[in-house]
């Protein structure tokens, strides 16, 4: 393992953590009960506590380079089982959008597929799986991952083959676009 | 009037950002001073020989300290005037530390505050007059409140010492949780063994007077001079006439009484003797469980008991006592853990608190020394013990560490060792803390020499999987999530304060922090002494401690107390109300406020006066806030010395 030079640590990545999530991360005392309960922690390459200290010491490019960032589901048991009331949830995804926005999301198939998902939200004004999975498989190249799942969605009429259309698309898509003016004018 | 000012540096506590020499310097100007310096410590020996030097040298008679806060310093600098020759009540304090320096960093704004404080306590010394204590009697009796370690230490101690007490104790047997421990660490002695002789020494010390099922009414009075009234609780019994002997719980019919001294494990019987070596050794009636008073009619105690000691119209009796000094040992009580859904809430037989643990391995407990589960009565092989459950956990309200739990669980995992050879415990703990003699060796033990595996981390979830539990917690050392099953789950509860800490807090008049434990009167320095006069701490109702330092907390209490009922008379602060007779108009609004009743309303030529009890009155200062013509003054803060402090600081 490489060494962490001590004096490294990173202030201003801190800062940008506690400021976003609106935590204090230095409340963590590594008891570990985040990781205890972590549903996703067989995927991840850093357990969630390490992550944690991580961030107390700084290490912006570690934190932002862990797949652990992309797996995590959002399941929030972290944050039920923290004794110490940190929203580790919260600051688990605070990180994963820093990671987005720096284009260093680890995982490169969970940056695919949630692209295409919002792509189909953009353009049908709701979810499209079909759509979804049409655009994961071509930008990633799996063909076959997960297709065996399809008989049994489909006749669960989960799959349908045309997108749903709902009223007010053009009201959906606008939300995209003032999304896209509002990070702009952030910029 | 000649007044000399001294003004401290305290070393760079306060000269650091007060320039303490500039202040002097002003201080001269002020009426009627004719002497004013710093000096680097005023509190060290050099710095009071300055303070008596001054004094004869420009003939004082009127002393002004700027310093640290007067709860620090103020009876040294009043012992130094008075070797002196001047009357110790000729002085004043400016507190320049605690409310100026170490609060503010602007040097020239400090400088000024702080001359500021200094005007105004010349101002309030120029309308000061010598006074004179008052002596008075005490009581040479001590209340001990509550009947665990530290208390009967506390009880044992003030008896040995020649001063009468009187031990009032909540439940039926005195021992406190201590009586409830099958071993303590980290020697492994039998806990009973060591503590059930000082509670036989509690019961035939002819100094001690024990009230057991018993708690605090009502307290008056003041130091040395304390009325107490006591709650004894009807327990149904009559002691005088029980000897203990138990015929009554072998024949009594309610055999599914909750075991309160049991933790619950297994169950009592509705008239009961709480354990064989119980102090006072009576039956108690459970009224909850009893069928003469659930069903109306069964009777079969009172029919049984050779000495006819059953009352079941017993009441409740108030007993009135005069003591000198009390000691509160209230103890503690476990945090309610059923909060944790995660650990299953209380759903699952199996997974029990240490307290509980405890009885299951004690050989006097209701499985006579042999571990079994709960539910079903097996001998466990897999026992995990969960640290810090309760404790450290700023999500339920208890931030703080309980102490002793480490210890405790590193002894429970070598008993269960003892009990159980082919047996194996894990420890899930977030820190080891074992600062004491021999305790880290202690728990080094528990994994060297009795094989316990240490798991450093929280678990997060206990699920039943057949008749077993899976634990499933986190090694953060390993980096991995952890599971294992278990045949029985000891969770290490925290302590938090005794059940109506508050309450009882209130009617000491002494003060409780958030968490409901009794607040020291000085945390370093005073740690026994609480704000009020002749009411000391000891055990763990100022905090979590282990039992050494529960004892050594009572011996201490008890020394204290000793200390103060060791002189024929108590001295009492001369700063208090009087009344000037001319302007009272006999309105009695004083009597009504007085909180001590040392108000008393007296005749004089035929029309109604107020007169203040002298021994009685606390200078709290009520009356004088509230009389309607200014009659009534509390020596020290008269009314007109309270306008000349802020008409001075009005005038800077």
């Amino acid at each position: 393992m490489k060494t962490i030079d001590l004096a490294s640590s990173n202030r201003s990545f801190i800062q940008q953590v506690e400021e976003e999530s609106g935590q204090d991360v230095s409340r963590c005392y590594q008891c570990g009960n985040c990781t205890a309960g972590c549903p996703m922690n067989f995927a991840y390459d850093l357990p969630v506590n390490r992550i944690m200290r991580l961030i107390q010491l700084g290490q912006k490019d570690t934190v932002l380079a862990s797949k652990s960032l992309a797996y995590c589901a959002t399941c929030e048991t972290c944050t039920a089982r923290c004794p110490n009331d940190i929203d580790v949830a919260t600051v688990m995804d605070v990180c994963r959008h820093m990671a987005r926005r720096e284009g260093k999301l680890a995982v490169w198939p969970v940056r695919a597929f949630v692209g295409s998902f919002l792509k189909t939200v953009e353009t049908f004004g709701r979810s499209y799986e079909a759509g979804t999975m049409g655009m994961f498989m071509a930008a990633t190249g799996r063909l076959i991952s997960d297709v065996d799942l399809a008989p049994a969605m489909l006749s669960r009429r989960k799959l349908p083959f045309m997108p749903h259309s709902i009223k007010a698309r053009d009201e959906v898509s606008a939300i995209f676009k003032r999304f896209r003016e509002g990070v702009h004018e952030q910029k | 009037m000649r007044i000399g000012v001294f003004i401290c540096h305290c070393g760079t506590n306060i000269g650091a950002t007060v320039d303490s020499a500039g202040v002097a310097e002003l201080a001269k100007n002020l009426p009627e001073v004719v002497f004013a310096t710093d000096s680097m410590y005023t509190c060290s020996e050099p710095g009071q020989d300055g303070i008596i030097r001054g004094i004869q040298e420009h003939a004082l008679d009127g002393v002004v300290v700027a310093a640290c806060s007067p709860r620090m310093h103020e009876p040294t600098f009043r012992r130094a005037v008075e070797r002196a020759g001047i009357n110790r009540y000729m002085f004043e304090m400016a507190n320049i530390r605690e409310h100026v320096s170490w609060i503010g960093k602007d040097k020239e704004a400090n400088t000024n505050k702080a001359f500021e404080l200094v005007r105004i306590a010349v101002e309030k010394l120029r309308r000061d007059r010598p006074l004179t204590p008052k002596y008075f009697p005490s009581t040479k009796r001590v209340l001990v409140i509550g009947g665990g370690v530290a208390g009967i230490q506390a009880a044992l101690d003030c008896a040995d010492a020649g001063i009468e007490v009187v031990m009032i104790e909540r439940e039926p047997s005195i021992g406190g949780k201590m009586a409830k421990l099958d071993k303590t660490f980290p020697t492994v002695d039998c806990s009973s063994c060591i503590l059930g002789p000082k509670m036989v020494d509690v019961a035939q010390h002819p100094k001690i007077t024990l009230h057991a099922c018993s708690e605090l009414e009502s307290v008056s009075g003041f130091v040395g001079n304390f009325e107490v009234v006591i709650r004894k609780k009807a327990t149904c019994v009559d002691n005088t006439k029980c000897t203990g002997c138990g015929l009554c719980t072998e024949k009594c019919p309610s055999k599914k009484s909750f075991d309160r001294f049991n933790e619950g494990v297994g169950a009592t019987t509705a008239i009961n003797i709480p354990f064989p070596q119980a102090i006072p050794k009576k039956a108690v009636i459970d009224k909850s469980f009893c069928r003469q008073f659930v069903k109306g009619k069964c009777g079969v105690c009172a029919k049984v008991c050779p000495t006819g000691a059953i009352d079941y119209e017993q009441q409740d009796e108030l007993v009135t006592v005069q003591v000198g000094a009390m000691v509160a040992a209230t103890g503690y009580d476990l945090v309610d853990w059923k909060v944790y859904s995660e650990y299953g809430a209380g759903r699952y037989p199996d997974v029990v608190t240490s307290l509980q643990y405890e009885r299951m391995m004690s050989a006097s407990g209701p499985f006579g020394g042999h571990i079994k589960r709960l539910s079903d009565g097996k001998e466990p092989k897999n026992v995990v013990f969960i640290q810090c459950v309760g404790s450290r956990d700023v999500s339920i309200g208890r931030p703080y560490c309980s102490g002793f739990c480490c210890m405790y669980t590193a002894k429970q995992a070598i008993l269960t060792k003892d009990h159980i050879p082919d047996s194996q415990s894990y420890v899930f703990y977030m820190d080891i803390r074992s600062p004491g003699k021999g305790y880290d060796e202690f728990t080094r033990r528990a994994q060297e020499e009795y094989g316990t595996q240490y798991i450093r981390g929280r678990v997060s979830l206990i699920y039943p999987k057949g008749d077993r539990y899976v634990v499933r917690g986190v090694d953060t050392l390993a980096g991995a999530q952890v599971e294992v099953e278990a045949d029985l789950v000891v969770l290490a509860v925290g302590v938090e304060a005794a059940a109506n800490s508050p309450q009882l807090a209130e009617k000491l008049r002494i003060s409780y922090d958030k968490f409901g434990f009794f607040m020291e009167s000085h945390v370093k320095l005073k740690p026994i002494e609480t704000n009020t006069a002749g009411v000391f701490l000891a055990g763990c109702s100022q905090g979590p401690k282990d039992i050494p330092s529960s004892v050594a907390m009572g011996s201490a209490a008890a020394a204290k107390a000793i200390g103060l009922l060791s002189k024929d008379m108590l001295e009492s602060d001369p700063q208090i109300a009087q009344v000037n007779i001319n302007r009272c108009v006999g309105c009695a609004k004083c009597i009504n406020v007085c909180p001590y009743k040392a108000i008393r309303e007296i005749d004089f030529r035929g029309q109604p006066k107020a007169e203040v009890i002298e021994a009685v009155c606390q200078g709290c200062g009520l009356c004088n806030a509230t009389c309607p013509q200014g009659a009534i003054q509390l020596s020290h803060f008269t009314d007109n010395q309270i306008l000349a402090e802020v008409e001075a600081l009005c005038r800077c």
